[in-house]
């Protein structure tokens, strides 16, 4: 493997003045030298279907956050306000690319095909990760800040291995990058130029700390130093993403190794549904982030374009609510499984020491079933 | 299959990974220095360069990304062997080993595994600073879902490397770096497994369980005793978790007494947790109250007082006496002969 590494060069960030964008907050387009080579296909349809994801991806967030409230769900990371920055990145891959999400990724999962059901069962606290990672090619959240970053530019280094090209997309907050494994994977992906992708939805808060807590100056620096180029990118314009994402991607697969994609984005609802974002942050400020809701401006894109809004509101409504409908009854039919599973897959194959535990368990349990009876 | 062949224990660590890289095109290895030098013990001599940089892989120094980065790896199908330069360097990987590695397979219901080999050069008597001398095993056992080996001489570094390698959980592989060049036979076609505690030596008086680099001072404890007429059976635990309490109940129930020894501290510890199983499992077997020789609570001291601080044939003679009642205890002034089946 290669451990040749290019000198650190703040000129290897774009957007550092005003982030990339094409989609501005009152649905107008304008043109980008660097991103409009990669939108020749947005037409009508495209953007119609972003739009319906954008909805959906919305949709999903609001019923699991009122699932929490009905005590259906243990606790909920909400996603709204950064659709546009999952789903923009999230469309630019194909399926053989593998993700590795924090847990707030709810639109990978969406895009990846996962059971809402299956993806639930992790915040019902039935099980530790909903979905088969292999089958989606998206591992399960990841709470621990920053460790996916690592393995992402693992699986990155052996799809170089394979000769595959193959890439893997990290995503993590703004918060994340003041952990060392983001730093230290940073360090790897360039010493090896992995095909691997920092998407950092900088959504400016890390739980209650702003973003300043963790740096004064913007995060799309950070990678710069490391050698990496970095797009610092209006988180909130799913076709800035789209685009942008596309050229890492690109990069990646050609051999360019990796990318940094800083994602500008708001994170409109609290940290997570047990949260209380009053404490530490303004309404004037979380209205000031409304105006720039990535939903609404694509809606306004689609009326200024002369996209029959009418009907593609009604049909993404349609979706929606099946997509609701079909998540609540998911939740629902969650069932808590025989507690003796807990024992399982702890190895490969259950030791002596874990078999031993499991009769000891099952001897008191017959035991208050006994005296129970008695 | 090949003749055995005398070789040093490093030697036979760099044998086993020669094997497993040859047979397996999945294995690859990663550490810091293990390339064109070989690694800082020679462990890996020669390795990069039969199999090349892509397969003997030289890293940035960063143990966390070492392990992080080998978990990616392993998602995508490849079985990574890694080694940790020293045992106090292990820290900044901890989080990946204990949040990840060893936790993967059972947050994903199976659908992930992480085969991959963690090489850990570990234990004191080398004469070296700080952080070069430490036995954090326990650290390890005490997390569910990794498997921690250790290995006291040539054939069983050989045999128990190949092992962890082809095991499809996780195992961190300690290596007794004072015994690195001692010499001994090894055939490679012998098969060992993770999970079996051996007995080296068959006495009838004291259980003596240890494992590592401890084991040859066990084995020269066991030579002492035996010229005044007592017979020491000695355990080498290999597997530290899990471990084989099975085996040493087994011992005990014929011995009735037990002398755990160990390089690590005393506090919650590998002889924590094995005097504490046996005692839940043969307590009435029990003639004295188990006795264990180790290192002192105090972090690793300069390498001075290496040699009062490390488990050494006197004191674990010292220790079989007691268990035999033909010392005093320790306590001065404390002239209580142990007690048969109690405790002090």
């Amino acid at each position: 493997m290669s451990l040749t590494v290019p000198a650190p060069d703040p000129a290897l960030a774009a957007g550092l003045d005003e982030p990339l964008t094409v989609l501005h907050p009152d649905g107008s387009r304008h043109a980008s030298a660097l991103l409009d080579p990669q939108l020749g296909d947005v037409d009508e349809h495209l953007l119609t279907d972003l739009y319906v994801d954008l909805s959906i991806l919305r949709r999903i967030d609001a019923e699991a956050f009122a699932l929490t409230r009905q005590g259906e769900l243990l606790l909920w990371p909400p996603s709204q306000g950064q659709e546009a920055a999952q789903i923009g990145s999230g469309r630019a891959l194909r399926d053989t690319d593998f993700v590795f999400g924090s847990y707030r990724e709810h639109g990978l999962a969406y895009l990846r095909g996962v059971d809402q059901g299956e993806a639930m069962r992790v915040w019902k606290g039935v099980q530790q990760s909903g979905w088969d990672p292999m089958e989606h090619h998206l591992a399960t959240p990841q709470i621990i800040i920053g460790a996916q970053s690592l393995h992402a530019t693992g699986y990155a280094m052996a799809s170089t291995l394979d000769g595959s090209d193959d890439v893997a997309v990290a995503y993590f907050g703004d918060g994340a990058t003041s952990e060392g494994d983001v730093n230290e994977a940073m360090v790897f992906a360039s010493a090896f130029q992995a095909p691997v992708i920092f998407v950092c939805q900088n959504n400016q808060y890390a739980i209650s700390e702003p973003v300043a807590v963790q740096s004064g100056f913007p995060l799309a620096l950070r990678p710069t130093g490391f050698g990496i180029p970095a797009l610092r990118v209006d988180g909130n314009d799913v076709l800035a993403m789209l685009a942008a994402t596309r050229i890492a991607v690109e990069r990646a697969r050609s051999g360019g190794g990796p990318t940094f994609i800083e994602a500008m984005t708001y994170r409109m609802g609290p940290h997570t549904s047990t949260d209380d974002p009053k404490r530490y942050r303004d309404e004037a400020e979380v209205a000031s982030w409304r105006a720039k809701d990535p939903i609404v401006r694509l809606e306004r894109h689609l009326e200024s374009v002369g996209a029959p809004i009418e009907r593609i509101r009604e049909e993404a409504k349609i979706r929606c609510d099946a997509v609701a409908k079909e998540l609540r009854a998911a939740v629902t039919a969650v069932h808590v499984p025989d507690e003796r599973t807990l024992f399982e897959h702890v190895y490969t194959t259950p030791t002596k020491r874990l078999e031993r535990q499991l009769a000891e368990h099952d001897a008191f349990v017959a035991s208050v079933e006994a005296e129970d009876h008695a | 299959m090949t003749a055995p062949e005398t070789m040093q224990l490093g030697k036979a660590i760099g044998a086993a990974l020669h094997d497993a890289l040859a047979e397996d095109d999945r294995v690859f290895l990663m550490g810091e220095d293990i390339g064109a030098l070989g690694g800082v013990f020679r462990v890996t001599d020669g390795l990069q360069a039969t199999y090349g940089p892509k397969r003997v892989i030289d890293s940035p120094l960063a143990e966390s990304a070492i392990i992080g980065t080998a978990i990616g790896m392993a998602y995508r199908g490849y079985r990574p062997v890694v080694e940790i330069q020293f045992d106090g360097f292990i820290y900044p990987g901890f989080d990946q080993i204990v949040a990840q590695v060893a936790k993967l397979h059972y947050r994903t219901k199976g659908r992930v595994r992480v085969p991959m080999v963690i090489r850990v050069p570990y234990g004191g008597d080398i004469g070296s600073v700080e952080h070069h001398s430490e036995s954090p095993e326990s650290y390890f056992a005490h997390t569910a879902g990794l498997r921690v080996v250790t290995a006291a001489t040539p054939q069983e570094a050989y045999s128990t490397l190949r092992a962890a390698i082809a095991s499809d959980d996780p195992v961190l592989f300690f290596e007794p770096k004072s015994r690195y060049w001692s010499k001994g036979e090894v055939d490679r076609s012998i098969v060992r497994d993770l999970d079996t505690a051996e007995v080296l030596v068959r006495g009838r008086d004291v259980t003596l369980a240890t494992y590592g680099p401890v084991v040859k001072t066990a084995l020269d404890a066991a030579v002492a005793a035996s010229d005044e007429g007592i017979e020491i059976e000695v355990i080498d635990l290999r597997s530290i978790s899990p471990l084989d309490v099975d085996t040493v109940v087994a011992s005990v129930e014929r011995t009735g007494r037990l002398v755990v020894a160990h390089e690590a501290p005393k506090e919650s510890s590998v002889s924590s947790e094995l005097v504490a199983s046996v005692v839940e499992r043969a307590f009435a077997s029990l003639q004295a109250a188990p006795e264990r020789v180790t290192a002192y609570d105090t972090p690793y001291p300069p390498s001075a007082f290496e040699e009062a601080y490390l488990p050494s044939v006197d004191r674990i003679l010292d220790a079989v006496d007691r268990t035999l009642g033909r010392r005093s205890s320790r306590t001065a002034g404390d002239r209580t002969p142990a007690l048969q089946g109690g405790s002090r």
